[in-house]
């Protein structure tokens, strides 16, 4: 298999994430869509590594891993916090710091 | 068709179509069953290039950890039951999937244009390399990602905490 056959299904998971981001208005849905536009990254990360015969590319998915685990946890507790408060995670409902 | 081919395009299909279903859904609770079956796929698709350590992470960190957590998250909010007018409207909507697929075919043009005939035919990363290659030239990056996740554990306390105060 080439290596463009998987940066193209890396890039149409990204334009999901993308399209997913920009229409669905549920906060959780939306950190879906992020994941999976890091997935994405994750996957192109380890085609490169592997068409260049270099394991950086694996170091840095172990890198993008973490930091989506970090980022997971901390989002879902500000969204937990928010639907304390407003009883919704409509992002077109939470508009406090519109200015 | 070799056997690889077919595997890339039987993972593949399945990741699109589960990506697809992901903003698809009006249940989050599928959309989050439906992210746990893109991601097994994604796992496959490391398999197929040769890296089993993080094909190993995937299905451990994120179709195990993440995902619970959301699950978990959506349980708790009780979002099932939530109003279902989640998207945006019928022209917002129409543009945002015409930009969309625009940031396909550019992604799709630069695949092509800038790979060449550089197959994936090289040799496979031994999981042993990666495990060098960590504790040597990416030290400091390594320690720094665990500070990352104490912060993000003190974060996630102050955020709980504070809450318990207000209420």
């Amino acid at each position: 298999m080439g290596l463009e056959y998987y940066l193209v299904l890396s890039t149409l998971l990204f334009t999901i994430g993308v399209i997913g981001v920009l229409v669905r208005r549920n906060a959780i849905i939306i950190f879906m869509c992020i994941e999976l536009m890091l997935n994405a990254a994750n996957l192109a990360f380890v085609a490169i590594s592997r068409s260049l015969g270099e394991p950086n590319g694996q170091v840095f998915v172990f890198f993008v891993m973490t930091v989506a685990a970090a980022e997971v946890a901390i989002g879902l507790a500000i969204i937990v916090s928010v639907f304390k408060h407003r009883q919704t995670i409509n992002v077109d409902e939470v508009n406090s710091l519109k200015g | 068709m070799n056997a690889e081919q077919i595997c890339f395009i039987i993972f593949g299909l399945i990741s699109l179509s589960g990506a697809i279903a992901v903003i698809c859904f009006r249940n989050p609770i599928y959309s989050a069953l439906a992210l746990i079956v893109t991601f097994f796929s994604q796992a496959g698709l490391f398999i197929l290039l040769g890296a089993p350590f993080v094909a190993a992470a995937q299905v451990i960190v994120y179709a195990g950890a993440i995902m619970v957590l959301f699950l978990f998250v959506i349980m708790l909010l009780n979002l099932g039951t939530l109003s279902t007018r989640t998207n945006i409207g019928g022209k917002m909507k129409g543009f945002a999937i015409f930009l969309g697929i625009l940031f396909a075919i550019e992604g799709i043009y630069i695949a092509f244009k800038a790979t060449g005939d550089s197959g994936v035919a090289r040799e496979p990363v031994e999981t042993k390399d990666i495990g060098k290659l960590l504790f040597s030239e990416y030290l400091l990056p390594f320690e720094v990602t665990s500070l990352i996740l104490l912060a993000a554990l003190i974060g996630i306390i102050a955020l709980v905490k504070r809450e318990k105060s207000n209420t």
